[in-house]
């Protein structure tokens, strides 16, 4: 995080709106695809449906132009072509005998995630702003963790016991959990940032910090993992665990915090292995895949797991085509394994497409991470750019056997409201830290050299709406005001510089 | 609909896809080598600058400031050594201010600067130093500051570890 340039960015805004139409005809197109290829009518529901995301998602972008006008113009089109392949797939396994109605409340949900991104937009214009909440955002991701557990609020499915039922709905509220956690690792680091790093015990080679610098941090952690052991819920605990070690590492640049995330890791899998018998089942399932006693167990076997291999494999280089395999065959093809149904209709050219729009907006997160001024803008990007990459990474694992598998949503992909919110905010965030990454520097007018108005901050909190913004970065690139050389004896005699005359 | 057109048409899904994601990645152009970039340059005026700091602006930024010819404006602050090595902020008409505060136009992460350790600020076509009080002080070449002083391109300005100079 130390080399950065600070050069001049077009918005390009008008190369998103060409991208969004490219990625709106992807999305759009896959749905129509899906009923041509099961030769079902195309009703005006369709349509209906096309235009609602369609029209949601150009609204999106008319708030990026008056609010966010240097916000990134690539993360948008990647969101929205797989939140739309996402829906398209939903909407195809609906016509499978196991799902019924599921795409239409997925597209609900991604209206409701959209707006609620484009509020988050409009009203905090400024992403340190969330720097004064970083001990607010602690409370508030303990509380939310500790909603499920809570008798007569949180409910239990598929063995996990992450959900909260809000009687109209039902609600994960570890995904939101993500971002305030997020929010807080980085604040706090960004405070403590020095502290951290000079004060501390060197033992040979690695420097420790401080127990009382750490206490807050690893009390964060504690917490985390404790309350996601007793959840059941093993992929989120591990995503929260890489999002500590790579924030603190980002801050510290010191290696030995990943040796010591690593050595961590590894106990602490190794206890949940011994305590917890989900736990033990994933790992057996992940070694003992093909064993037939394995394969044929009732409930808790490794059906799921393989058949979802045999999906992939039945797809090959160029897939089945849209409507024409068998994803329903593997157990929740819509959510956790959605990943699978892809595999096997768009096959391996396809699935590496989405691969690579995921590694595309990962880097777009860390872009923004790099190009922002403040720390605390650069360690909440990287953590959410984390975040993003470790679900992706902890699903596709799961499902390719690199690791066991552990129910997690695939971002923007799998069916479920509550992930899909969380990840729109996020690109909110995203957004506006890339927005302060590439708007050009601000500074005030100069009023007069000594005086106080030509301190030389930025007054971007200051500048209230795009048209004072405007004035500010006019008068920011106007070339400097003619002088002679005469002028410049009138205010300040020359005090005598050292070694240049 | 006939099997042989949906097929043409779920090609023609994935050669989209694949179209968006290229497109996408041209538009980026060279926006992702830009650290690569400034490390380069860094690197490249890192030896340039090493040779004389205690004689001295280098014999071009030397020569130029003597004689009627107009003098060329600076138009660019350059961090040549310490933490931020390689980092470079366009001089506009409005001064800078440098430290390790967040609201500082420039935020050192040296942690021998302090909050809003110093300014830059234009004068005419000159541009000045001032320390705003700092505690470790500020440095134009070997001289610590006591009060503003004119900084000329090539003049090396150390504020704790970090090294900066402005270029035209």
């Amino acid at each position: 995080m130390s080399t950065q340039t600070h050069q001049v960015y077009k918005p390009r805004r008008n190369l998103e709106l060409v991208l969004l139409l490219m990625a709106l005809t992807v999305a759009i197109g896959a749905q129509m695809l899906v009923a041509f290829a099961l030769d079902e009518p195309i009703t005006t529901d369709y349509f209906i449906e096309g235009s609602v995301y369609a029209g949601l998602v150009l609204a999106f972008h008319v708030v990026l132009r008056l609010r966010a006008k240097y916000a990134d113009p690539f993360i948008l089109p990647i969101v929205v072509t797989l939140n739309g392949l996402g829906i398209a797939m939903i909407h195809r396994l609906d016509f499978t005998a196991s799902y019924s109605g599921v795409a239409d409340r997925q597209l609900l949900w991604t209206g409701v995630s959209i707006v609620a991104a484009i509020v988050l937009l409009w009203l905090l214009k400024d992403h340190r702003r969330l720097r004064q909440l970083t001990y607010i955002s602690l409370a508030v991701s303990v509380l939310l963790l500790f909603m499920p557990i809570l008798p007569g609020l949180g409910s239990e499915e598929n063995g996990a016991r992450i959900w909260v039922d809000l009687g109209f709905a039902s609600f994960q509220p570890s995904e939101i959990a993500k971002i305030t956690l997020a929010v807080f690792f980085a604040g706090f680091l960004a405070n403590n940032r020095d502290l951290i790093l000079l004060a501390g015990r060197k033992v040979g080679p690695v420097t420790f910090p401080r127990l009382r610098d750490l206490a807050p941090m690893f009390i964060a952690w504690i917490v985390a993992i404790g309350v996601l052991v007793v959840q059941n819920d093993l992929g989120n605990a591990l995503m929260f665990f890489g999002l500590f070690v790579a924030v603190i590492y980002v801050a510290t640049s010191r290696f030995s915090w990943i040796a010591i995330g690593a050595v961590f890791m590894l106990f602490g899998a190794a206890l949940a292995y011994q305590f917890v018998g989900h736990f033990r089942d994933r790992v057996e399932i992940w070694l003992n895949a093909f064993d037939p006693e394995v394969y044929n167990r009732a409930f808790g076997g490794s059906h799921q797991v393989v058949q979802g291999l045999f999906g992939l494999a039945h797809g090959g280089l160029a897939g089945t085509g849209l409507g024409s395999g068998n994803p329903n065959m593997v157990s929740l093809a819509n959510s956790d394994m959605i990943i699978t149904a892809f595999g096997e209709e768009l096959g391996f050219i396809g699935l590496s497409a989405m691969l690579l729009l995921y590694l595309l907006l990962f880097s777009r997160y860390m872009r923004a991470g790099l190009g922002t001024r403040d720390t605390f803008g650069k360690l909440l990007a990287v953590g959410l750019a984390v975040v993003l990459v470790l679900q992706v990474f902890v699903v596709v694992g799961g499902i390719t056997r690199v690791i066991p598998l552990t129910g997690l949503a695939t971002p923007f992909l799998a069916a479920g409201g509550s992930a899909l919110l969380a990840n729109w905010l996020i690109v909110a965030l995203v957004l506006l830290i890339s927005h302060a990454a590439r708007q050009p520097v601000i500074v005030g007018p100069m009023v007069n050299a000594t005086g106080e108005a030509s301190s030389g901050t930025e007054s971007r909190l200051q500048s209230d709406g795009p048209g004072a913004r405007e004035t500010a970065v006019r008068r920011h690139s106007a070339p400097p005001a003619p002088s002679t050389a005469d002028e410049e004896h009138t205010r300040l005699d020359h005090a005598p510089r050292g070694g240049t005359q | 609909m006939s099997e042989l057109a949906v097929t043409v048409l779920q090609f023609g899904l994935l050669l989209l896809l694949w179209i968006l994601i290229l497109s996408i990645i041209g538009a980026q152009g060279r926006d992702m080598t830009i650290s690569k970039r400034s490390r380069a340059r860094a690197a490249a005026s890192g030896p340039s600058a090493a040779p004389g700091p205690r004689n001295g602006p280098p014999a071009p930024a030397a020569a130029s400031h003597s004689g009627p010819t107009p003098r060329p404006r600076p138009r660019r602050l350059l961090v040549s050594e310490g933490p931020l090595a390689g980092t470079e902020l366009p001089l506009g008409s409005a001064s800078i201010m440098m430290g390790r505060a967040q609201e500082c136009t420039l935020v050192l992460d040296d942690d021998y600067a302090s909050g809003k350790h110093a300014r830059l600020f234009p004068q005419g076509s000159r541009w000045f130093l001032e320390d705003l009080g700092s505690t470790n002080g500020t440095w134009l070449g070997d001289e610590q500051l006591t009060r503003a002083s004119t900084v000329e391109p090539g003049d090396r300005i150390r504020i704790g570890k970090t090294v900066l100079e402005l270029r035209t």
